[in-house]
C-alpha cells in the first residue's frame, strides 16, 4: 500500500540516490590514489589529477617493481602471510572442533573455553609481550610475527558454532562405523564447513596481509620488513633512515605517483580476495554473533 | 546451569570413585586434549606469561637486571600516570575520541541498515553493500597514506574541493587538534560502519513479514512500521552492540592514529595507546609504560564484565 504513495517515492528516489552517493564516497579515495599512481609526474605534482589520470604513464609501478627493499618485502609478506595462515588454521581448526563437543562428552570443555576467552579480555600489553619475544630468541625472526598471531581465539568460537549446527546423528553414525574423533573431524565437519573455514582463512590471511605494527617492533633488520610495516615506514612516517637505499633511489621513494602505486600494490591483494571474501563472511559474522 | 548442577550432586556422590572416573573420561577424550594441545601452548606462551611480566610495572625494571634484580617501587609510576599534566590530557584524548567513536559508530551502522532495507531492487541493494564492506578490509596503513594524502594542504583533493565548492582557505586537516579529532572519528565510521551494519541487516531479514502486513492492514506508514515493528525487532542486537562497546572506552584505534598523527596534534591527539608506545619504545620508560597499559587494561577488564553481565541480563547474549 505504502509503496503506492508519492510521499514515499520521493524517499525512495533520494534514498537510493544518497546511499549510491555514500556508497561510492567508500571507494572514491582508493580511485584516486589509482588515478594519482598512473598520472604523469608533472601532473601529479601539480595536483590537478582527481578521479581520473592524467598523461597515462606506468613508469611510477615500473620504479616501484625495480626498488629491491619494496619487493623484498613483498615477498616477504607472501611469505609470512601463507606460513602464517597454514600455522593459525591448524591450531584453530583442532582447538575449535575439540571445543565443539558437549559438556557431557567432554568435561574439561568449559575449563578450557574460559581459558581462551579470558586471553580475549585481558593481556600484558606492549612490553611485557616484547620482553617476551626478545627472551625466546624470536625477534628478528618469521617467528616472532606468525606464532603469537597463531591462535585467534574470535575465529576459534566462529568455527566452533558452525561446528555445532552440524547434526549428532551424523556424528554418531560414523561412531557406530567405527570412526574415531580425527576421522570424524575430516570426514564429516570440515566437508560440511566449507563456508566457515573459507572465511576464516580469508581473515586470517588478510590480518597477516595487514599486519604492520610486530614488524616494525620485532624486526631489526629493515631487510625483513613484511611490506605492510614498510609502506608504513615510507609512506606514512616518512622515515627513510630506516630503509638502506642509495640518493637515487630516495628521490624515487618520495615521488607522489610513486607513493601511490606503492599504496595501490599494497591493497591489491586485498582487492583480489573480496570477492571471494564478500561471498561467504556475512553468512559467517552472522552464525558467529547472533545466537538463540 | 541444570546439567551442571547434576553433574556436582553426583560428583559428591561419588566422590570415592572420582579419581577413576577422571581417568576413564581421559581414556575417551584425550584425542580431545591433544587436538587443544596446541593452541594450549601459544595461549600459555603468548598471552599468559606475558600478563606475569606486568609485575614490571611496580618496578624500576632495567632490562639488564631482569624481573628478579630490578628495584621493587610499589605504585610510584601509577602515581605519576595521575600526577603528569600530560598523561592525564591523554586519558581525556582517549575517553573523548572513543566515546564520539562509540556513539556515532553504533548509531550510523543502525540508520544505514534501515534505509538499505528500504531499496527494494536487489541489484542496487547488493551494489551498495558491495562498496560499503570494503574498507573494513584494508588497513590503516593503507587508508593512512590514503588520507595524509586526501587532506594534505597543498593541493590535497579534499581541499581542493573545499576551495572550489566554498571558497575558503584550505584546511589543516591533520596538523590542527581539534580537526585531527574529527578526522580520527569520521573516517573510523566512514571505514567500519559498512561492516557494522551486517547484524542489523540480519536482524532486519528475521522479521516475520505477516507483522508488517498487520500494520500496513491497520493503516500504519511505511514510517510508523520502521518504528513499531523495525526497530523493536533489531533492539536485542542493539543492546549487545551497545553494552559490549563499553569495554572500548579506553579504546581509541591504536593503528589509526599511529598512522594519521604528528607531533603537531599530540596535545588533542594522543590517546593512551600511543603514549605507551612512545613512552616504551621511543624514550625507554618500560616500567612507566607498563603500568599506563596496566591500568588500561585493568579498566577496559572490568567494564568488559559490566558490559558482558549487562548484555546477559537484558539480551540474554553469551559468548558461548
Amino acid at each position: 500500500m505504502y509503496h503506492k504513495t508519492l510521499a514515499y517515492r520521493w524517499f525512495n528516489v533520494f534514498n537510493q540516490l544518497f546511499l549510491i552517493t555514500v556508497s561510492l564516497l567508500c571507494i572514491l579515495p582508493l580511485l584516486h590514489v589509482f588515478a594519482v599512481s598512473l598520472s604523469g609526474k608533472a601532473a601529479a605534482t601539480a595536483n590537478i589529477v582527481n578521479l581520473w589520470p592524467i598523461d597515462v604513464t606506468l613508469e611510477s609501478y615500473l620504479k616501484t617493481v625495480n626498488n629491491p627493499s619494496f619487493i623484498r618485502s613483498l615477498l616477504f609478506s607472501l611469505y609470512r602471510t601463507i606460513l602464517g595462515t597454514g600455522i593459525g588454521m591448524v591450531v584453530t581448526v583442532f582447538a575449535g572442533y575439540a571445543l565443539s563437543k558437549k559438556y557431557t562428552a567432554f568435561k574439561s570443555r568449559n575449563v578450557y573455553m574460559w581459558f581462551f576467552v579470558f586471553t580475549m579480555l585481558f593481556s600484558g600489553g606492549l612490553v611485557p609481550n616484547y620482553i617476551l619475544i626478545t627472551n625466546l630468541g624470536l625477534i628478528n625472526t618469521i617467528w616472532a610475527l606468525v606464532l603469537p598471531a597463531a591462535l585467534s581465539v574470535y575465529n576459534m568460537i566462529l568455527l566452533m558454532n558452525f561446528f555445532r549446527a552440524i547434526p549428532v546423528e551424523l556424528e554418531e553414525a560414523a561412531v557406530m562405523d567405527g570412526a574415531g574423533i580425527i576421522r570424524i573431524l575430516f570426514k564429516i565437519h570440515l566437508p560440511m564447513s566449507m563456508p566457515a573455514l573459507a572465511t576464516i582463512t580469508l581473515f586470517t590471511l588478510v590480518f597477516h596481509w595487514n599486519s604492520w605494527f610486530d614488524g616494525l617492533i620485532y624486526m631489526m633488520d629493515s631487510n625483513k620488513y613484511p611490506l605492510a610495516t614498510f609502506l608504513q615506514t615510507i609512506v606514512v612516517q616518512q622515515d627513510f633512515s630506516k630503509i638502506s637505499i642509495d640518493p637515487k633511489d630516495l628521490e624515487n621513494l618520495s615521488q607522489r605517483t610513486v607513493k601511490s602505486a606503492q599504496i595501490f600494490i599494497g591493497a591489491l591483494p586485498i582487492l583480489l580476495v573480496y570477492p571471494f571474501l564478500q561471498k561467504f563472511f556475512i553468512k559467517g559474522i552472522v552464525v558467529g554473533a547472533v545466537k538463540e | 546451569m541444570k546439567s551442571t548442577r547434576n553433574a556436582i550432586v553426583i560428583r559428591k556422590i561419588t566422590a570415592s570413585k572420582m579419581e577413576s572416573n577422571w581417568i576413564r573420561g581421559l581414556k575417551k577424550t584425550w584425542p580431545l586434549h591433544m587436538l587443544i594441545f596446541p593452541a594450549l601452548v601459544i595461549a600459555v606462551v603468548f598471552h599468559y606469561v606475558p600478563i606475569a611480566g606486568l609485575v614490571m610495572a611496580f618496578q624500576d625494571y632495567k632490562p639488564w637486571l631482569g624481573f628478579l634484580k630490578s628495584e621493587w617501587v610499589g605504585f610510584k609510576h601509577f602515581h605519576s600516570l595521575f600526577m603528569f599534566e600530560e598523561s592525564v590530557q591523554v586519558i581525556w584524548n582517549t575517553l573523548i575520541i572513543a566515546v564520539l567513536k562509540i556513539g556515532f559508530g553504533t548509531l550510523v551502522p543502525i540508520l544505514f541498515a534501515l534505509l538499505l532495507n528500504e531499496v527494494r531492487i536487489n541489484g542496487i541493494k547488493r551494489g551498495i553493500q558491495t562498496l560499503v564492506y570494503l574498507p573494513h578490509f584494508l588497513s590503516w596503513v593503507i587508508l593512512g597514506g590514503i588520507l595524509i594524502d586526501l587532506l594534505s594542504v597543498k593541493g590535497g583533493l579534499v581541499n581542493r574541493m573545499i576551495t572550489a565548492m566554498f571558497g575558503i582557505k584550505p584546511i589543516f586537516f591533520l596538523g590542527d587538534g581539534d580537526w585531527f579529532r574529527f578526522v580520527v572519528i569520521f573516517s573510523d565510521i566512514w571505514k567500519e560502519f559498512g561492516f557494522g551494519m551486517i547484524v542489523y541487516l540480519a536482524a532486519i531479514t528475521a522479521v516475520n513479514p505477516s507483522l508488517y502486513e498487520a500494520a500496513e492492514v491497520d493503516g500504519a506508514t511505511r514510517l510508523q512500521q520502521t518504528i513499531h515493528v523495525t526497530l523493536p525487532a533489531m533492539m536485542p542486537i542493539i543492546v549487545v552492540v551497545a553494552t559490549l562497546q563499553l569495554g572500548n572506552v579506553l579504546n581509541a584505534g591504536f593503528d589509526q592514529i599511529f598512522n594519521l598523527y604528528n607531533p603537531l596534534v599530540y596535545s588533542k591527539g594522543d590517546v593512551i595507546d600511543t603514549f605507551v608506545y612512545r613512552s616504551a619504545m621511543l624514550k625507554g620508560d618500560f616500567s612507566f609504560a607498563t603500568a599506563v597499559g596496566l591500568f588500561k587494561s585493568v579498566t577496559s577488564f572490568i567494564l568488559i564484565i559490566i558490559s558482558y553481565r549487562l548484555a546477559y541480563k537484558y539480551a540474554n547474549y553469551r559468548i558461548f
